[in-house]
């Protein structure tokens, strides 16, 4: 069976011959036509809609849209806010820039319509720093929309009025991270909050009620604005609705960004039928499905699920759709969307040791476990690569990710101890191998990951 | 601390973006950086009595994150993406084309003050890896040859320049 279409909805235009990002382009192409229908709806109408609708976070989390929204708090009389995470930081992961850079409009709309619907006069977009280009692309269109009425005072003459600003990071991942980003904007580390109590949606931003919701995540908005909470749910999957865009990097012959409908294509088409399969005479040897920090997944490994009737279904890896329950099941996540293919080339310890060195990097060091943890792991796996582990090394590697989980202040804990929790599980014999086999010297040309 | 006409009118201009002064320290920062070329212990104080903080309040975001810089560095600023996307399509190969044209190491500068060579983490464009970021513009499926290119390129526009 040849893998379902390509379902574009967020990404409608991207990549279009001739599709620009300036305002007319976009205004040409039926924009701002939602933002002019929210304004004639009562706000709880579209915060309704988006509730039925079962849009989940495409952020990492996967957390439901309408409840994060329905969990805000309204009656505290401070202002509410409104924060697009643009940070796209998550290794893996590149969909957020194409839409900044080829659509800001779609943002700015979605934007605007999430402000509506929630009672904010001011939205910032949290964009990281290494995306100098998309944040001129967006402070432009901010421009244009103003002038325009579709954000700044009065937007389309009604007297509602929201102002968004561009607001740049500086290199830190940790800034994806909620509470982190609201630390940041409001100027200071990004040390994430211990949730409860800091849940942005009552003490956020200037310990304001503040939502943060993704950039994919708010584009989405518009469009089910367009066709209808209800209509959106049947889009993909029970639980898992709508569109979402896959991130596929690594070892395949097309790599890129595709959108399909969520738990309609499985991890197989998606790999072999869209990206065209592994590259000339090569085997794809493991995926991580969802971001750097996903578990990984070995080929050849099978999952057994239970259904709802009680039988139970055998997958493979081929076999998993790509939905945020399925990727739960199968003991890894559908995270952030980012696919990272590794192929018969690549040394699992290097691999491990590559992704090590980004989150020791990463750490904001605000607690124990993950700032010492996350170092603990980058040298062990160093060592091993450098061929001077010592004795029981993968056992203290695995322990060490142990003591992560589970025991920090934000989930960076678990980004950083799930990649080598599963590598060092389901690759144990390349960790094994470990001091055994002394530093092999490598030919030349080889890959090199550390 | 001196500093361009055209940057003190951008400060002003991003301060009232926000209820909060402190919170424009990032973008206060970038513009000081931007026409500074690094941040000085002089730019930390001048920062701080902008927006009413003590030095510390910005030193502390200085050194935490990796953008700022408290030396400067060459006059091109060459970022290559280090991360498992990039290291698997020969990113650590392209840094080294790099290294190899300027004579120089990640991390350190071409002894000419040209180029300074740094590996960064993912840049978010994994899907044409590897890639480098020179200044502001990225740089797509850089492998050896493209590094060449590249390279040629800075060392063209430097050699125009003298
Ligand atoms: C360490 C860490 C890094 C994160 N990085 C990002 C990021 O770069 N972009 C993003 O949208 N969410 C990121 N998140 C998730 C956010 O904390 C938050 O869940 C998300 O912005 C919520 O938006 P959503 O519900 O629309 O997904 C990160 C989370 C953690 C723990
Ligand atoms: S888990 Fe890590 S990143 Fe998160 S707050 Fe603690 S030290 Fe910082
Ligand atoms: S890993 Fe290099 S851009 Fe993401």
């Amino acid at each position: 069976m040849p893998a379902p279409a390509q379902r574009r909805i967020v990404f409608r235009h991207i990549d279009e011959p001739g599709y620009t990002s300036d305002l007319a382009c976009y205004v040409r192409h039926g924009g701002y036509e939602m933002l002019k229908k929210a304004v004639g709806m009562p706000p709880p109408a579209i915060v309704d809609e988006v509730k039925r609708s079962g849009l989940r976070g495409r952020g990492g989390a996967g957390f439901p849209c309408g409840v994060k929204w329905t969990l805000l708090d309204r009656k505290s009389g401070k202002p509410i806010y409104l924060i697009v995470n643009a940070d796209e930081s998550e290794p893996g992961t590149f969909k957020d820039r194409s839409i900044i850079h080829q659509d800001p409009h779609q943002l700015i709309e979605a934007m605007m319509i999430s402000s509506w619907a929630n009672n904010v006069k001011q939205a910032y977009i949290y964009i990281r720093g290494e995306f100098p280009q998309g944040a001129r692309i967006l402070e432009r269109a901010i421009a244009e929309a103003r002038a325009a009425n579709f954000c700044g005072p009065n937007i389309l003459g009604t007297n509602y009025g929201c102002e968004v600003y561009v607001h740049r990071g500086a290199g830190a991942y940790i800034c994806g991270e909620e509470t982190g980003l609201i630390e940041s904007l409001e100027g200071k580390r990004p040390y994430p909050r211990i949730k409860p109590p800091y849940f942005p949606a009552v003490l956020g931003l200037y310990q304001c009620p503040t939502i943060v919701n993704n950039v994919e995540t708010l584009c989405h908005v518009k469009h089910i604005l367009e066709i209808g909470g209800d209509a959106f749910a049947l889009i993909g999957a029970p639980n898992n609705t709508g569109t979402r865009i896959l991130c596929v990097s690594g070892h395949v012959r097309k790599p890129g960004s595709y959108e399909f409908e969520v738990g309609k294509i499985t991890l197989g088409e998606l790999l072999n039928d869209v990206c065209g399969g592994p590259l000339p005479g090569r085997k794809f040897k493991a995926v991580i499905p969802g971001g750097s920090s996903a578990k990984v997944l070995k080929f050849g490994e099978t999952f057994t699920l239970k259904n709802k009737d009680g039988s139970t279904r055998t997958l493979t890896v081929e076999d998993i759709p790509m939905d945020f329950d399925t990727m739960a099941a199968c003991g890894t996540m559908g995270g952030s969307g980012g696919v990272i293919v590794m192929d018969d080339s690549v040394n699992m310890v290097e691999a491990l040791a590559n992704i090590n060195a980004f989150y020791a990097h990463e750490s904001c060091g605000q607690c124990t476990p993950c700032r010492e943890g996350s170092l603990w792991m980058k040298k062990i796996t160093a060592r091993m690569v450098h061929g001077t582990a010592r004795a029981g090394d993968g056992a203290l590697l695995k322990s060490v990710a142990d003591q992560i989980a589970g025991r920090t202040i934000c989930a960076f804990g678990e980004a950083c101890a799930w990649p080598a929790q599963s590598f060092v599980q389901k690759f144990g014999d390349e960790f094994k191998a470990y001091p055994e086999t002394k530093k092999a010297a490598k030919p030349a040309g080889a890959l090199e990951l550390v | 601390m001196k500093l361009k006409p055209e940057t003190l009118r951008r400060i002003d201009e991003v301060i009232p973006h926000y209820p909060v002064k402190r919170s424009a320290v990032l973008p206060v920062l970038h513009l000081v950086q931007e026409d500074a070329g690094c941040i000085s212990p002089e730019a930390t104080e001048w920062v701080a009595q902008k927006l009413d903080l003590q030095p510390i309040n910005v030193y502390e975001i200085v050194t935490f994150y990796p953008m700022f810089r408290q030396q400067p560095i060459g006059r091109r600023h060459v970022k290559v993406c280090r991360t498992l996307s990039c290291a698997l399509m020969g990113g650590y190969k392209a840094c080294e084309a790099f290294e190899q044209e300027f004579n120089t190491h990640r991390g350190a500068t071409s002894l000419d003050g040209e180029v300074t060579i740094e590996f960064v983490e993912c840049l978010a464009s994994c899907g044409t890896a590897p890639v480098v970021m020179i200044d502001d513009e990225l740089h797509e499926r850089v492998d050896a040859a493209k590094a060449k290119a590249l390279s040629d390129q800075i060392k063209q526009e430097a050699a125009q320049r003298r």
